[in-house]
């Protein structure tokens, strides 16, 4: 199966430049901060404000914060963050479709209904409402970044799984009739078994694209906490947090707002390309 | 159709109660006291304080406190804000109007951009003019709200000195001069929310008519003499559209996601830059109603998403 994905996602030419750019940017905000070695909180008043120079390449912020080393590290907090959700929602997303597409009746019903209700939530008050309110006591627990990261990612995820689960369910209801399904169960195999081995690995197809775009999905919603400055805390700079810090100087330094905000834009494009590339590439009704 | 609808209506009553008990599980959960404020507060004395939380009962069973809490919620009695120190409820009243006129007219414009193109695309599939549009759709969904508003600041307000960046609620002209201040004020955010969820719309519309398109009843409607545009516009796009409402009923929180983020860019004095400062300034009676009054927004919108399939696809009615 690897090797004719490969070959059906390569001739879709944007989601391979698309690919190409994030491998780009993850390889920049994972070795970049080895080679280029300014220190992301530096102040140095005298070089405010400034825009591009040898000395920083990116230019430089209110308090003269090199911004290059600065959007490498934020670069890493938001990749990971994108990571961490879209694991946390696959996770818990294939799971809860799973149970709901296995078990008939009550238990599926009432599964769909906690869905459907997740998915009428608003989300963006109530991520603010629940980063308000756990904020501060996490953050006593186990430090400020760390209660931040897991909270944002949590929160994030969570709100991020019904998709998931409305497609693993959908696949679990047509493929627990095939024959294939129905000739294990003949041959003696346990319930457990079936879906770990024969439903789940069939079904995984669809999950992965919604994966790739919940991604992008959780980065955009990680820097719209930061860019309202309920994200991480002014130390930390994410890009969203970076963008939030700029908006005030439009006018005197607009490099500083268009440097992450480009970033962002990017990666999100390049992810959502690439989702949209292994949409064509793993189903195999699409001709190409 | 009534019947169908007051169904409907039966049916969106367990997913507010759902919502709410969410809610209040979240507030209930919450480490420390929420209406903190009092308590922290250095001139209220100890016993007055415990008098208060015996008033407030603060202390008795969760189950109890939801019942008085939602209750409450539901008679309009929202509290009384901290900060602004006026009933949660007027406060709520005063910034309503602004977000339902922005988020109405970004959706109107979304629409205005999505069905056409949309359609338009999907009737000449791979052509040019497909390509590029499905290019820019993938642009404008890629782009946070936050950027494209950061954006729109720079090249119209500031470079090209066109539009005011800050909305401004108390406009000193009258008549026309009146309409056109806040006409000019607004273009900026309800285009960045429009553009946005025109883009998704536009892939959605798209890929909807594609389905329809090859059905054989427009094949039947072509050839007992029908013109392309009558074909297109009656017999395709009306039933096009009924899985786009879906996408766009599921889509409702979102939107009001990036409206509370357009609010906070151009100072917008609606209920979403409410929510914001009543966040920052700890104001836990007006994050709660403002986040409650979100969800009655959103089970709304699916109100109306089922009376609009009642509408366009009627065998949906007599069920």
């Amino acid at each position: 199966m690897g090797a004719e994905t490969w070959r059906r996602f390569r001739r879709h030419k944007l989601a391979l430049a698309g690919a190409l750019i994030l491998a780009v940017i993850a390889l920049a905000v994972l070795f970049g901060p080895l080679l280029w070695r300014v220190p992301i909180n530096e102040i140095d008043f005298p070089a405010k404000l400034q825009g591009t120079s040898w000395r920083h390449p990116l230019g430089t912020d209110d308090l003269g914060q090199d911004l290059l080393s600065r959007m490498l590290y934020g670069g890493r907090i938001s990749l990971a963050v994108g990571l961490a959700a879209m694991l946390i929602a696959v996770v818990v997303g294939t799971a809860m479709g799973a149970l709901a597409g296995i078990s008939r009746g009550s238990v599926d019903a009432a599964l769909m209904w906690i869905t459907d209700l997740f998915l009428s939530l608003p989300q963006l008050p109530l991520l603010l409402l629940i980063i308000y309110l756990f904020r501060d006591s996490l953050k006593m627990l186990v430090g400020p970044e760390v209660g931040v990261f897991i909270l944002i990612v949590i929160v994030i995820g969570g709100f991020r799984w019904m998709p998931v689960a409305r497609l693993v369910r959908a696949q679990f209801l047509s493929l627990r009739e095939k024959e294939f399904v129905e000739a294990a169960r003949a041959l003696g195999a346990t319930t457990w078994r079936t879906v770990w081995r024969h439903i789940l690995p069939n079904s995984l197809g669809p999950v992965i694209v919604a994966g790739t775009i919940d991604v992008a999905a959780a980065i955009i919603a990680e820097s719209t906490l930061s860019f309202l400055g309920l994200g991480f805390p002014p130390d930390i700079p994410t890009w969203g947090r970076i963008l939030f810090d700029a908006k005030d100087y439009l006018d005197v330094a607009p490099h500083w707002a268009v440097i992450p905000g480009a970033a962002i834009f990017l990666t999100v494009l390049s992810i959502n390309y690439i989702g949209d590339g292994l949409r064509d590439a793993l189903d195999p009704r699409k001709v190409m | 159709m009534s019947r169908y609808l007051l169904r409907r209506l039966l049916i969106a009553i367990p997913s507010l109660l759902g919502i709410s008990v969410v809610l209040f599980t979240v507030l209930a959960l919450a480490p420390g006291d929420p209406f903190e404020e009092l308590a922290t507060n250095p001139n209220v004395p100890a016993e007055v304080r415990a008098n208060l939380r015996v008033k407030f009962g603060l202390d008795d069973p969760v189950a109890v406190r939801y019942v008085r809490w939602f209750s409450a919620m539901m008679q309009g009695d929202w509290g009384f804000s901290f900060a602004s120190r006026i009933d949660v409820d007027t406060l709520i009243l005063q910034r309503l109007p602004v977000t339902l006129f922005v988020i109405g007219s970004s959706q109107l414009l979304a629409l205005l951009i999505a069905l056409p193109v949309g359609v338009y695309a999907a009737t000449r599939p791979y052509s040019l003019f497909d390509q590029i549009a499905n290019t820019l759709a993938f642009i404008g969904f890629s782009l946070p709200t936050f950027f494209t508003g950061i954006l729109f600041i720079l090249f119209f307000s500031i470079y090209l000195d066109w539009l005011p960046f800050v909305y401004r609620a108390d406009i000193s002209a009258t008549g026309w001069r009146w309409y056109w201040e806040h006409l000019r004020q607004a273009i900026m955010p309800i285009a960045v929310l429009g553009l946005f969820q025109g883009a998704s719309w536009t892939r959605y519309v798209r890929s909807a008519v594609l389905d329809v398109i090859r059905l054989d009843y427009v094949t039947t409607a072509r050839a007992k003499g029908l013109g392309e545009r009558v074909v297109v516009v009656k017999h395709v796009v009306r039933n096009a559209l009924i899985p786009v409402v879906t996408l766009v009923a599921l889509q409702m929180p979102a939107i009001f996601g990036g409206a509370i983020v357009t609010e906070q860019i151009f100072r917008v004095p609606g209920i979403g830059s409410l929510l914001i400062s009543a966040i920052l300034a700890n104001d836990t009676p007006v994050i709660m109603a403002v986040t409650f009054v979100f969800s009655c927004l959103v089970i709304l919108c699916n109100l109306l998403a089922d009376m609009l399939y009642g509408w366009l696809d009627p065998r949906i009615s007599y069920r």
